[in-house]
């Protein structure tokens, strides 16, 4: 028998396995040497306490159903928890949904009664938002202006996300799936500057100022 | 060629039809070729605002489904001679006719008339689409309540979305006594939400009412103040720059004194 590179390597290290998956070999390959090692070969290291497991895909992309079948076969150990399965490729389409995420709209216009804002990416709007108008997007929301109708920012989840206005007076404002009205959580408006943040599922407006304390990295965006 | 302006408000009863009558009256009395249109179909007022009821034979329906010619149904008016009304019609109802008929009878009138008024039906629906249809300007109306300068907000929205260019505003029924003591959103509130050009502010006044029921407009008095307003919105649109006249009527040295010394 001719001895071939290994498909898979396995890695200790202090947070747990690390699998290398060689990302030259076709898929097949893969995970028939993954079988091989996970049922037979790797008996005592494989064995024993709960282990995080993460996966290194290497350049090689795994449609979401590749990446089950992987996991199903490192599962079979019941004492592997898969902890990440990360590639260093993505797909147009997710490439592109995570460019329009990081995107930064500009807006000029008055958001008027009845009339729907919405936006991927963060906004900065030039203009007011009236009663009864809604400005929503997937990430922060600042108004240069005065927000008197709804704002609704990190619309698909994002929790960090905050609502900034140079006159905030809205009639709500919803941050993830946090809903909130003047008045109930949070006093009159100053006047000034102000934004609204999530602390403990609690919405909370501060001055402008205090941005920096609550959000450091607002605006520096994540890799 | 003349044009075409739409009175609208989204809210009802805020004075689209009285503003309507009197800015055309007031237009006319300047000696502008006026033509009043009325497109609030199956409940037309504008007729009976101006005293022109009993002289209807032909309507706006009639003249879109080609039962008459479009000058056979237009009403001169008993005061004014450059001034007509084509009113609308009571026994049917919005969407009896299109925009583009509206679009195309609007672009008729406007070759004879300089100005050409739609008085529009409350609401955003088919009315609001005919009235909307073939006008080149706008005039919003809006009373100082929360509800109206709402509605007022989604029909600017609307009028910005039918590329109609920018409307203005006009401000009626302010009781200035009730804005002093902070009970009523006052001219500054307003403009800040609207964010649109201010055309005219209109006193509330009683006058109104009663010259409505008389079938004249209001801007035949010299007097009322409500009827200087509206004569003062007629001058702006002809592009003379008027000052807004001041909300508190100004009280003679009698009647300070006699407030003075305590009487009424």
């Amino acid at each position: 028998m001719t001895i071939t590179k290994s498909k898979v390597t396995i890695k200790g290290t202090k947070n747990g396995l690390v699998f290398f998956m060689d990302d030259t070999c076709s898929f097949e390959e893969l995970v028939a040497d993954l079988r091989e090692k996970i049922e037979h070969s790797h008996q005592q290291i494989l064995s024993g306490p709960l282990i995080r497991v993460t996966v290194k895909l290497g350049k090689r992309y795994c449609t979401p159903e590749e990446q089950e079948l992987l996991t199903q076969i490192i599962r079979q150990r019941g004492n592997l928890v898969i902890h990440l399965i990360d590639a260093d490729v993505i797909s147009k389409e997710e490439a592109f949904a995570e460019r329009l995420k990081s995107t930064f709209t500009i807006e000029t216009r008055t958001v008027r009664s009845g009339q729907v804002l919405e936006f991927d990416g963060d906004i900065l709007l030039l203009g007011d938002v009236n009663p009864s108008g809604v400005v929503k997007c997937t990430g922060s929301i600042f108004v240069l202006g005065s927000l008197r109708g709804v704002a609704h920012a990190g619309c698909s989840g994002d929790r960090e996300a905050i609502i900034a206005a140079s006159v905030m007076n809205p009639t709500q404002l919803r941050i993830g799936e946090v809903i909130s009205r003047p008045g109930e959580e949070w006093a009159k408006t100053t006047g000034s500057a102000e934004f609204a943040y999530l602390e403990d599922d609690k919405m909370l407006v501060a001055k402008m100022n205090y941005l920096h304390r609550v959000r450091p990295d607002l605006g520096r965006k994540k890799a | 060629m003349g044009i075409a302006i739409v009175v609208t408000s989204g809210k009802g009863g805020v004075g689209k039809t009285t503003t309507s009558a009197n800015i055309g009256s007031a237009l006319a009395l300047n000696g502008q070729k006026v033509c009043l249109v009325d497109t609030d179909i199956g409940l037309r007022n504008l007729d009976v605002v101006m005293g022109l009821e009993n002289r209807i034979l032909f309507d706006l329906i009639d003249v879109a489904e080609g039962t008459c010619a479009l000058q056979k149904a237009l009403i001169a008016d008993k005061r004014f001679e450059s001034l007509a009304l084509l009113p609308a019609a009571q026994t049917r109802d919005k969407n009896a006719i299109t925009p583009e008929q509206m679009s195309e009878i609007v672009t008729q009138l406007k070759r004879e008339f300089d100005y050409v008024i739609v008085d529009c039906p409350a609401g955003i629906e088919q009315g609001f689409r005919n009235a909307v249809a073939g006008a080149d300007q706008a005039i919003v109306v809006t009373t100082p309540e929360k509800a109206a300068v709402r509605d007022a907000d989604r029909i600017i929205g609307l009028l910005e979305r039918e590329r109609v260019g920018m409307p203005k505003l006009i401000i009626n029924r302010v009781r200035s006594h009730m804005v002093k003591s902070g009970d009523m959103l006052d001219v500054e509130d307003i403009l800040a939400v609207l964010a649109i050009d201010l055309i005219g502010v209109v006193p509330d006044d009683d006058f109104i009412i009663k010259s409505a029921n008389s079938g004249e407009p209001a801007v035949m008095n010299h007097e009322a103040r409500a009827s200087i307003a509206y004569r003062n919105i007629a001058r702006r649109l002809l592009g003379e720059s008027v000052p807004l006249l001041p909300l508190e009527e100004k009280k003679g040295v009698f009647t300070k004194m006699r407030k003075f010394f305590g009487f009424k």
